[in-house]
């Protein structure tokens, strides 16, 4: 079976500052990956390249089969959460109209939502656990709910892919807790394929199957016991870093200077 | 209401409703979407294209919208293709465009047309002509924003989500300052080129103080924008004042009134 993304040799770059640079990864259907690395480490940007948001210097990228720049109404079968600050929360829209906006793509130019969308739109805000918020105005949300809208958003295309950047970032511990349950249960009983970026190594690896260390090459990618060692953290995070095993769950600390 | 019987003030009376809408609507992007700046930009380059008109001997509106809209664009292209932000290309656009019309104006040997009019507006000498063409250009503005109601809106919100779901942000954003563009056009006549800014800002963010909700915040807009072009249209006949600064000024205390009002509400909306 083809993967559902395919990055080949991939470098990006932003004008002579290169960001990215000879990556190859495979996301298969039904994977639950998480890229993790340090601030800086271009997984915003990795994730940009995967949405045809940012173009390649080098290398192919595709998802579904298709250069992200070509997929036209492929669009619609990746979900994407971006970083919550991205969001202008001060915009005069209700929770119910935000999660609509990612039906506009399926629904093309001109057209005008109907029942089908709006019908979309309650079953997404169910899923996330919102759907008594749905007419509250976005900007009377506390940050775990603002959360959990724009996950609502990027799940009402009923979508085959899931991108989420810096999910947690933001939210209570609760919160956290709620999303990765949710997350989950889609990649679960819904068979969605999930590509999440985080900084929090400590919390990706207690949840996700298989984690890719980015530090603007690929330095790891596999199951998290086999490869969050200590040469891979301090790869990433430089000889101040230091894992250690906590059960079965891995721990680290990064000294500070 | 006399008045009303004179055609000069029944043009005035359709000329003033007609801007009050059109600026109210496309102001709710420009305040949104931060595109005041842009539009003060816009509104002055509109000089350069009334003196070009004065200049060419053809209907001033005329030239000075395919003057607006190719300035709009340009610095949208400007601040996108190369190291300039967009801030920076208005103020360039800005000054150079406003310098072009003072060069032509200046090189037309006693010309005879009110510029003052067109600086500051004259709601009562609007013409026949100048009102069909405002009339034509408001119904394309408001035809495309029903058209694409949901688009803009998107894009205005979060455009970066807008690409991803596959809209065509950087079209939408250029026909988004082409409306602006014309918008600026359609409303020269009546309060001038100075003030029209205002009358698209002012409305539009007088009723963000009232709702959080887009559509109440654009009926709202509606409403205010009209009430202060038609209001300040009477008050300027009745006290013999500048038409165009009155409709501004009387939108700044609707403004004023609505944040007033917004803090009384506890600011908890």
């Amino acid at each position: 079976m083809n993967p559902i993304i395919d990055i080949q040799n991939l470098d990006v770059a932003y004008g002579d500052n290169v960001v990215l640079e000879s990556i190859d990864l495979q996301v298969q259907a039904g994977e639950f990956l998480a890229v993790i690395g340090p601030n800086g480490s271009g997984k915003t940007t990795l994730m940009r390249t995967i949405l045809g948001l940012v173009d390649p210097l080098r290398g192919q990228v595709y998802v579904f089969g298709q250069q992200p720049g070509a997929l036209g109404a492929l669009r619609s079968r990746i979900g994407y959460v971006p970083q919550l600050m991205t969001v202008n929360f001060q915009f005069p829209v209700r929770v119910s109209d935000v999660v609509l906006m990612g039906r506009y793509g399926k629904l093309g130019l001109f057209h005008r939502p109907g029942r089908t969308d709006r019908e979309a739109t309650r079953r997404a805000l169910e899923q996330v656990g919102m759907a008594e918020l749905a007419n509250r105005q976005i900007g009377q949300l506390s940050g775990g709910q603002r959360q959990r809208v724009i996950v609502a958003r990027a799940l009402v295309s009923n979508p085959d892919l899931l991108i989420l950047d810096e999910p947690t970032t933001g939210t209570d511990a609760e919160s956290t807790e709620s999303l990765y349950e949710l997350l989950h249960r889609l990649n679960d009983e819904e068979h969605l394929t999930i590509v999440l970026v985080s900084h929090d190594v400590g919390i990706v690896a207690q949840h996700v199957d298989i984690v890719a260390c980015l530090n603007r090459r690929l330095v790891a990618h596999g199951r998290p016991a086999e490869i969050l060692n200590s040469e891979t953290l301090s790869c990433m995070y430089g000889d101040e870093a230091m894992l250690f095993g906590h059960g079965a769950i891995p721990h680290m600390i990064v000294e500070r200077r | 209401m006399e008045i009303l019987g004179y055609t000069f003030m029944q043009r005035a009376l359709l000329a003033s409703t007609v801007i009050g809408v059109v600026c109210a609507v496309i102001g709710v992007y420009v305040v949104l979407r931060g595109l005041s700046f842009i539009g003060a930009g816009i509104a002055h380059a509109s000089f350069g294209g009334v003196a070009l008109g004065v200049a060419l001997n053809l209907n001033p509106l005329l030239t000075a919208v395919v003057f607006c809209v190719a300035t709009a664009l340009g610095i949208g292209t400007v601040s996108r293709r190369g190291h300039v932000s967009e801030d920076t290309a208005i103020g360039v656009f800005f000054a150079s465009t406003m310098a072009l019309g003072i060069l032509i104006i200046g090189l037309q040997q006693g010309y005879n047309v009110d510029l003052f009019g067109y600086l500051f507006g004259s709601v009562l000498a609007v013409t026949t002509e100048d009102l069909v063409i405002s009339l034509i250009l408001a119904l394309i503005v408001i035809g495309t924003v029903a058209l694409l109601f949901k688009e803009f809106l998107f894009i205005s919100f979060d455009p970066e989500m807008a690409e991803v779901v596959g809209l065509p942000v950087t079209p939408l954003y250029y026909l988004l300052l082409t409306l602006v563009a014309v918008t600026v056009v359609l409303s020269i006549r009546v309060v001038g080129i100075i003030l029209v800014s205002a009358l698209i800002v002012t409305p539009a963010a007088a009723a963000q103080q009232l709702t959080d909700d887009f559509v109440q915040m654009m009926i709202l807009s509606v409403a205010i924008g009209v009430g202060a072009s038609l209001g300040g249209l009477f008050l300027s006949y009745w006290l013999n004042i500048a038409s165009g600064a009155t409709m501004v000024l009387l939108a700044t205390a609707i403004f004023f009134a609505s944040v007033g009002f917004r803090r009384l509400r506890g600011a908890s909306i």
